[in-house]
């Protein structure tokens, strides 16, 4: 008999976090996440844990800030723009060096948006809000099974860095079911001879915090945590990688957008086309390398997002002018069909705009064309 | 397929429950629900894939196969999408339109669920009469199969209760 269960994205998230030793989250409602408070309000108490609905995300953040400083595994999430109010709790957090799991179940902005799906968190995620130089780890799951993978790996990676670490998901992934099974890895064994756990004079004290007003000492932090980035950047990157050689062009996308591409490049296999996916599973650190080896067969490379155009600069920095690099985005919370994205490729290898136009309404259309104008970058 | 109707009919719960049992046939499946600002009365839908392969998009824009209407706005979006010689469930109770012309192009079974699920005692089971009628129809699985996921996902002391009158609902679907 299988060990798999129905469940949502949400939920599972909220499940495997207990089970990864989450033992505090804090947190405020927000669609399309509301699930994860939920079943951490119903579960986590009654499994050693504590749940508090913070009066604000600004207050979840900062609570955060305090029971990590005590090392123990602590967990916030939230929708776009609660997670764009959390961003100064982020950039204090990356400065205190706290390890902390935030889950982004985005939606659609700018501003209060809509409810429904969008990648335009991209920037937010990789780049940070907060103020400062800093970094933050952003793993993107497409698949259930992978969120709930993906948020012990987190843990893990926050602890063994001591930084925070970001899973950034859309409202689908969240709120869609598959089934998934549940598989708990053990914690890594992670240093905690910093925490704040109550010092009985065995110890110098240890402190906690992002303050350093010399100069000196505060570029000698920086240039400690940039060493800390670098290895995260040399050692834990991940990406889906299916372009084989006599693929012409290379589909990047992330996220349930990426299984929409999938389909895309399955019906256009069936005609003759053939291209392959890459799907970066860190959007930070960003699989750059991958635009350097790709079979020489490759001639082109189409970034398709739910947004206007974020990702598509990284994989441009990647590219780095070896093969023009073409966008296509829906936003607002319209969600691409693979019809969408195939006319798209069929646009680019062969040269001419399909017989009806697609997407609907012609807006998107005129900003494709804008892209693929550029040619090679 | 895409199950469809007013918040409350248990449209979502029949998705779930098909795809359940397709899950514990050991095949893949995908359940996404149309989430929003919905409430009891308003509109709700939600979509299952079930493949023997890795599930791609998880989004059934087009070409469905089999709809399950459970209201007339549901019929009058979904329907145009439904793929030719595909299968649309429909609960006549509530839905009086004239499918005759259709006929031809999809298989059209009209089940007077509402009616039905009053007539044994509760109108919130005509989702298990439309349940009937798709394993009549399309023969996928049983009535022990959708049983056994009844007992385990509302096998609670507040709903357990409520299974047998579920299963008859059922039964007097599959009649």
């Amino acid at each position: 008999m299988s060990k798999k269960v129905l469940m949502k994205g949400n939920e599972v998230i909220a499940e495997a976090a207990i089970q990864a030793g989450c033992k505090a989250f804090f947190g405020y409602p927000i669609t399309p996440q509301n699930e994860i408070p939920e079943y951490m309000s119903a579960h986590i108490e009654r499994r050693n844990g504590i749940f508090v609905q913070a009066e604000s995300e600004v207050a979840a953040i900062n609570m955060c800030y305090g029971a990590a400083a005590t090392g123990a595994r602590v967990m916030t999430s939230s929708s776009s723009p609660g997670m764009a109010l959390k961003q100064e709790g982020i950039s204090y957090m990356s400065g205190a060096d706290l390890p902390v799991l935030m889950v982004n179940v985005s939606r659609c902005g700018p501003g209060l948006g809509g409810i429904l799906p969008a990648q335009g968190d991209y920037f937010m995620a990789t780049r940070g809000g907060g103020n400062g130089d800093y970094r933050t780890p952003v793993f993107a799951p497409a698949y259930i099974q992978e969120c709930s993978d993906l948020v012990f790996h987190s843990f893990d990676i926050a602890e063994k860095y001591r930084t925070p670490v970001m899973i950034l998901l859309d409202g689908m992934l969240g709120q869609m079911m598959e089934p998934v099974e549940i598989r708990p890895t053990p914690p890594i064994e992670a240093d905690k001879s910093w925490v704040v756990d109550g010092n009985t004079d065995k110890r110098p004290p240890n402190i906690v915090n992002s303050l350093s007003l010399l100069g000196d000492v505060l570029e000698q932090q920086n240039l400690i945590r940039f060493e800390k980035y670098a290895e995260i950047e040399r050692t834990e990157c991940m990406v889906e990688n299916t372009v084989k050689d006599g693929d012409e062009i290379a589909v990047v996308a992330y996220g349930v957008p990426a299984r929409i591409v999938s389909n895309a490049i399955e019906e256009l296999s069936a005609e003759g086309i053939r291209a392959g996916l890459i799907r970066p599973i860190t959007l930070w650190p960003f699989p750059y390398d991958v635009f350097q080896n790709l079979p020489a067969s490759v001639k082109h490379v189409l970034v398709a997002e739910l947004s206007m155009g974020q990702m598509v600069e990284d994989v441009k920095l990647g590219v780095n002018g070896k093969y023009p690099v073409h966008f296509y985005g829906r936003c607002g919370g319209m969600v691409f069909d693979p019809s969408e994205i195939a006319d798209k490729v069929r646009e680019i290898i062969k040269g001419h705009t399909p017989a009806e136009p697609v997407p609907r309404n012609g807006k998107p259309s005129d900003r494709c064309t804008k892209h693929t104008k550029g040619g090679a970058q | 397929m895409v199950f469809s109707g007013f918040g409350g009919q248990g449209i979502l719960v029949l998705g779930e429950v098909v795809a359940t049992i397709a899950m514990k046939k050991g095949k893949h499946v995908t359940w996404i629900p149309s989430y929003g600002a919905e409430m009891r009365g308003g509109t709700a839908n939600c979509a299952v894939i079930i493949s023997d392969r890795v599930i791609g998009s998880p989004m059934v824009q087009s070409d469905i196969d089999i709809l399950c209407a459970m209201n007339k706005p549901s019929v009058d979006k979904f329907l145009p999408k439904v793929k030719d010689g595909g299968l649309v469930l429909v609960n006549s109770s509530i839905v009086k339109d004239d499918f005759s012309a259709i006929c031809e192009k999809v298989n059209v079974l009209e089940i007077d669920a509402t009616n039905i699920a009053v007539e044994i005692g509760n109108p919130r089971v005509a989702n298990m009469v439309m349940l009937a009628g798709f394993i009549k129809k399309t023969g996928l699985f049983t009535l022990e199969n959708i049983t056994e996921v009844l007992y385990e996902r509302f096998g609670g002391a507040r709903s357990k209760d409520l299974i047998p009158l579920n299963v008859k609902a059922i039964e007097r679907g599959l009649e």
